[in-house]
């Protein structure tokens, strides 16, 4: 029996040792802790092009060149780079001192190996690639690429800022083939992944990589230098935005990676917390698949095209005016290719139309599947609108709610609808995406080889090869627009509205946040 | 009841008149019910009190607060005037007219998972009761369907078979199956041994009219009260599944669903939460209430199980 | 004694046969193939057919089950579809942060409900007797998420006392694995508290007429002792099994909660599972938290024993 002495003994040294252990349970270093827009459970941005992917791409490795804030490209990993008289051969030279995160130096084979397994992938490296002579290392330090006619995009396919960027992996890493997930994360870049603290849907870990050495040149866009002022990165799953917010304003987490509309005023209003806009702008588009009924048949695809309401849309997601704006073409508003030639789709509602040419194409009224990303919260108010906008065009739509890494995964699948296919999906991309016709993932007509929805348009594919062929502006721009008119003829994909991307940071604790195309985690500085 | 007067009665089978008359004296019956008639009455009129389409969407009204009068275009492209006594979600959609249709939804789905679990529960409990050879082996199935956290099951059924009305019925019903059946089952078993019983066996009466016309109505009292809780525990559940994004579809208005879409701007308008929670608590607390006193005057042997 | 205990435990087989049954089932009747989703992608029909092949799905289900169940005693609960992880792994990452609100959970209701339970009883029919249980019937029939929501809404933000989410493991400090688990085991424990708050009135209130009481009193003891010694120690077996049904509801509860207060335990992970149909990590959840039940409940029966000496099956 404890008697009362005893008791207040074991009580009073019972606090003590827990004040003791949480004096010692300190963390060492600075942690930046970092809410980022969805989990992360898949690890290779070349199989995918989901964004959080791409963002854990930026933190592991490198890349040979950068875009500047300007959209200029910079050498990042190149140290210097040659081309020949007949512009047919490139020759590059590595920087010294690039190391993979096991110690390995970093060698022109594995650049060679990276860059064919992204050319297999990702639509402008298939084009690349599809134009190469032969890729070959000069020595350890130095390699060339030597095409069959003049390449026009050398240098920006090389850069290619989002997805997919083609990232530097070691070649052991970059032989598995293109249809199967790697599952070692070694990059070359400024942060190392922690795979044992690694718990999907909970935290992703990263370390500071000490022996990464960065440019000189300040950080700008993708390039410059990477440098790293933290010791640790934490990228905490909430996936709640309620959460989130109440999780930043309490100080739990430093940083909101994408915020979420409905949090904007709430955190706008509080002084301790910067929303900020690094990313100038995104647009949302809504993509649909070729290679099951019904979008099969284009008449059937642009009916559906022809339900989208902008307007309505982009206020159900972004909510507040100054945070998006209506834009029909498929490339943003205000950027060099965007043209208002965009045939019968104005952004605006065509229920009659819609009606009569589903009526003409015979849909036989089997529900379209919408797939819904319910807690992913950057997308999750299209799905709903979208299916009422579809009904009112004469469509039965069968919105199915999941979550994005499920959607992600999902929209793979080729099958038909009733073995776990899909019809229709919403997903937001960025500037960096579709300013470029040859940049975005997406537009592609290729069928199976292309992106997610496998359209068939071999007009569109040689609109695009004769893009390449040509440096010159005007033409180019004549080609844009007519690849712009083939997107909407066919139905392939139709952009839904641009957008202001949000992040949201403590004040006092977060600064340095660079102004990027894409969302990157050097030159934090936490306090 | 004053202490030390513990008369514990067996219970015969009711005898119709007075047993009502005693039924709706009761004060619990009365508030429980009286609030059940009350919403059940509020879902069947909702048409007529105001409402607009529980699915309409109208970016443009998103998250307007309780008591707000504005204009509602439709996506359709029509627009009227409308008094937004709940406030609207996000999307725009009326809070009032969802919840007040939600109510329909939820109601459906109490009852119907009572109904499928005091039926095939009374079915299971009789054979197991009744039939001695079958009884180790249906109470063996039973503790392992109880085994299986109902949350659990009723989850996994819905991701399996997906999200519609039907599964979501079953998928709540089915944990709830053996409890009723070890209910119907210890009344069986009491029952079998009572002297008339024995004499229609000896008198060779056929088994079913046995179940039936003997056994049945001494079950009928406390299965009416498990009805009761089970309906109670099947509108929480069915909202819990629709908040965590596993239940009925998401367009479709019921209180879990309302409470799911209103978690994201839960501090700035907490009223996506509040107001259906408070139907969801009201009637789930009715229905509690009229179990209680249904309980007291059926069978107050019944005190000793907490519900 | 022994032979007691002994079928008491054998007793427990078939109940997680059947257990195991269920959940096999449950997932072979799947619509779906479960091949193509782990082949994913690359859905080649030779990857799908190797796949098949691999997990045995070609085989009849009776084989099926006995390969399954033949795994399983060997603590393999198969692979997690999107995580790349095996299910035991992802159980034993997330499986702390479920256990500690758990047992805190069990120590707050313990320490609230049986002492109201106790007093609702001692004053029956009292005010004191009507109003706590009036409270009760209300702690089970409010949501606990909304329940959740307001006392973030208080106790996070307003008064800033607690945090709003999160977990901090054992390991990082006693005090702020405590203050996180303050506010997700007041709302779950509501629920369970409301229960065993109603059993335990209704145990001691009926343990109170019982003669030995009476005699009790005759001898003069006092009311509290009354109460504490004889009255609770008969009523003991109620409650404690009820703690053992409860043990459904508190899983339940858990899964709600865990989403609430962002817990990455395995509630979540519970429906991180399910929102993206990951199978296998469903299968093995249920299951693990299904045998827990079973021997929960064992332990509660065994216990009869320490509180009953009259009990012999």
């Amino acid at each position: 029996m404890l008697s009362k002495r005893n008791l207040k003994a074991v009580v009073v040294g019972a606090m003590l040792a827990i004040g003791v252990a949480s004096a010692f349970a300190q963390e060492a270093g600075k942690v930046l802790r970092v809410v980022p827009q969805s989990d992360l459970k898949i690890l290779d941005p070349i199989w995918t092009t989901a964004f959080i992917t791409r963002n854990h791409g930026y933190a592991v490795y490198d890349t040979l060149f950068g875009v500047d804030e300007q959209g200029k490209v910079k050498p990042q990993m190149v140290d210097k780079y040659t081309t020949s008289a007949d512009g047919k051969t490139w020759t590059f030279t590595l920087r010294k001192g690039l190391e993979f995160h096991d110690g390995k130096p970093v060698t022109s084979e594995d650049v060679l190996a990276s860059l064919k397994r992204w050319g297999q992938r990702d639509g402008l490296g298939q084009k690349m690639y599809a134009a190469l002579d032969k890729a070959e290392a000069v020595d350890a330090n130095s390699f060339k690429l030597v095409f069959k006619d003049t390449f026009g995009m050398v240098l920006d396919a090389l850069s290619k800022p989002s997805s997919n960027p083609p990232f530097i992996m070691p070649a052991r890493v970059a032989a598995t083939p293109p249809d199967k997930q790697i599952d070692d994360a070694t990059g070359s870049g400024p942060y190392i992944f922690k795979k044992d603290e690694y718990r999907p849907g909970e935290k992703i870990v990263y370390l500071k990589n000490t022996k990464y050495v960065p440019r000189a040149e300040a950080p700008s866009g993708t390039a410059g230098g990477k440098n790293v002022y933290v010791d640790r990165m934490e990228w905490v799953i909430l996936k709640d935005a309620q959460t989130q917010a109440n999780a930043l304003a309490n100080g739990e987490v430093d940083m909101i990676e994408w915020l979420p509309p409905e949090q904007y005023t709430a955190l706008k209003g509080n002084t301790s917390i910067t929303v900020d806009n690094p990313i100038p702008k995104g647009s949302f588009a809504l993509h649909l698949n070729h290679v099951i009924p019904p979008f099969d048949n284009p008449k059937i695809a642009q009916a559906a095209i022809m339900a989208i309401n902008q307007e309505a849309l982009m206020r159900a997601q972004m909510v507040h005016k100054e945070l998006y704006n209506s834009c029909a073409s498929v490339y943003p508003c205000g950027t060099i290719f965007a043209s208002d030639k965009t045939g019968y789709f104005t952004g605006k509602p065509q229920f009659e139309k819609a009606k009569a040419l589903l009526k003409d194409a015979g849909y036989d009224g089997k529900p379209v599947v919408l797939m819904y990303p319910a807690d992913f919260a950057l997308l999750n108010k299209f799905p709903p609108v979208m299916a009422q906008l579809l009904k009112q065009a004469g469509f039965n739509v069968d919105m199915q709610s999941m979550d994005w890494p499920t959607l992600v995964t999902r929209r793979a699948k080729k099958d038909p609808v009733d073995k776990g296919g899909w019809n229709l999906f919403i997903t937001g991309w960025g500037i960096a995406d579709n300013m470029n016709p040859m940049f975005y993932a997406p537009l592609t007509g290729n069928g199976e080889k292309g992106w997610f929805g496998w359209a068939t348009d071999e007009k569109l594919e040689q609109l695009k090869s004769d893009f390449l062929a040509t440096a010159d502006e005007p033409r180019r721009k004549e080609l844009a627009t007519a690849i712009q008119q083939r997107v909407y003829d066919t139905g392939i994909y139709a952009p839904i509205g641009e957008y202001k991307p949000l992040t949201a940071y403590r004040k006092a604790a977060v600064s340095g946040v660079v102004r990027s195309p894409v969302a990157v985690f050097w030159n934090i500085k936490k306090n | 009841m004053p202490a030390g007067e513990a008369i514990v009665e067996p219970l015969p089978p009711p005898r119709r008149r007075s047993l009502l008359k005693r039924i709706l004296a009761d004060w619990s019956v009365r508030v429980g019910g009286g609030v059940l008639m009350l919403l059940v009455l509020i879902s069947l009129a909702a048409p007529w009190l105001g409402t607009i389409d529980p699915t309409a969407i109208d970016p443009g009204s998103g998250n307007l607060l309780p008591g707000t009068r504005g204009e509602f275009n439709s996506l359709a492209g029509d627009t009227f005037e409308h008094l937004f006594v709940m406030g609207t979600d996000s999307l725009g959609r009326d809070i009032w007219s969802r919840t007040l249709y939600g109510a329909r939804v939820s109601l459906t789905v109490g009852v119907s998972v009572a109904v499928l679990a005091v039926v095939f529960g009374m079915l299971v409990g009789l054979l197991g009761g009744y039939f001695r050879r079958l009884d180790s082996a249906i109470m063996r199935l039973m503790d392992g369907v109880m085994a299986i956290p109902g949350i659990l099951f009723a989850i996994s059924l819905v991701a399996l078979f997906g999200g519609k009305l039907l599964t979501v019925v079953v998928a709540i019903a089915v944990p709830e199956i053996p409890r009723v059946a070890r209910l119907v089952r210890s009344v069986v078993l009491t029952v079998r041994e009572e002297p008339y019983v024995e004499a229609a066996i000896a008198l060779d009466t056929p088994t079913w009219k046995i179940l039936v016309r003997h056994i049945l109505p001494n079950a009928v009292a406390p299965l009416i009260i498990q009805a009761t809780y089970v309906c109670a525990s099947a509108i929480l559940v069915e909202a819990i599944l629709s908040f965590l994004g596993v239940g009925l579809p998401a367009d479709m208005a019921t209180w879990g669903n309302i409470m799911a879409e209103g978690r994201a701007q839960f501090n700035q308008f907490p009223h996506n939460v509040l107001f259906p929670g408070i139907f969801l608590a009201l009637t789930v607390l009715a229905v509690n209430i009229l179990g209680d006193g249904l309980r007291d005057t059926l069978d107050p042997k019944f005190n000793k199980r907490g519900g | 004694m022994l032979i007691f205990l002994a079928r008491r435990i054998l007793s427990t087989v078939p109940v997680l046969v059947i257990v195991a049954l269920i959940v096999f089932l449950m997932l072979r009747l799947a619509p779906g193939d479960p091949a193509a989703a782990i082949v994913g992608d690359s859905g080649t029909s030779e990857n799908i057919a190797k796949v098949r092949e691999q997990l045995g799905l070609n085989e009849s289900l009776p084989v099926q089950f006995v390969r399954w169940s033949g795994r399983l005693l060997q603590g393999n609960l198969g692979e997690s579809y999107f995580m790349k992880k095996t299910v035991v792994e992802l159980i034993g990452q997330r499986i702390e942060p479920t256990v500690s609100l758990a047992a805190v959970t069990l120590v707050v209701t313990i320490l609230v409900a049986v002492p109201l339970g106790v007093v609702a009883a001692w004053r029956h029919g009292g005010w004191l007797d009507r109003m706590l249980m009036g409270f009760s019937v209300m702690g089970f029939s409010i949501p606990a998420f909304v329940i959740g929501y307001v006392l973030i809404w208080i106790f996070a933000l307003h008064l800033q006392w607690l945090p709003v989410q999160g977990y901090q493991r054992l390991s990082q400090g006693p005090l702020p694995w405590i203050k996180h688990l303050i506010l997700p085991s007041i709302t779950l424990s509501i629920i369970y508290v409301a229960l065993i708050a109603r059993v335990t009135r209704a145990a001691v209130a009926e343990a109170m007429t019982e003669d030995y009481i009476r005699t009790a009193r005759a001898k003069g003891i006092s009311e509290k002792r009354v109460l504490m010694r004889h009255a609770l120690a008969n009523a003991a077996i109620p409650i404690v099994t009820v703690i053992g049904i409860g043990i459904a509801l508190l899983i339940g509860g858990v899964v709600v909660t865990e989403t609430v207060f962002a817990i990455p335990g395995l509630g979540q992970l519970t429906v991180d599972a399910v929102l993206s149909r990951d199978f296998p990590l469903i299968q093995g959840i249920t299951l693990f938290f299904s045998v827990v039940y079973v021997l929960v409940n064992l332990l509660i029966d065994l216990s009869y024993l320490v509180f009953d000496p009259r009990i012999r099956y």
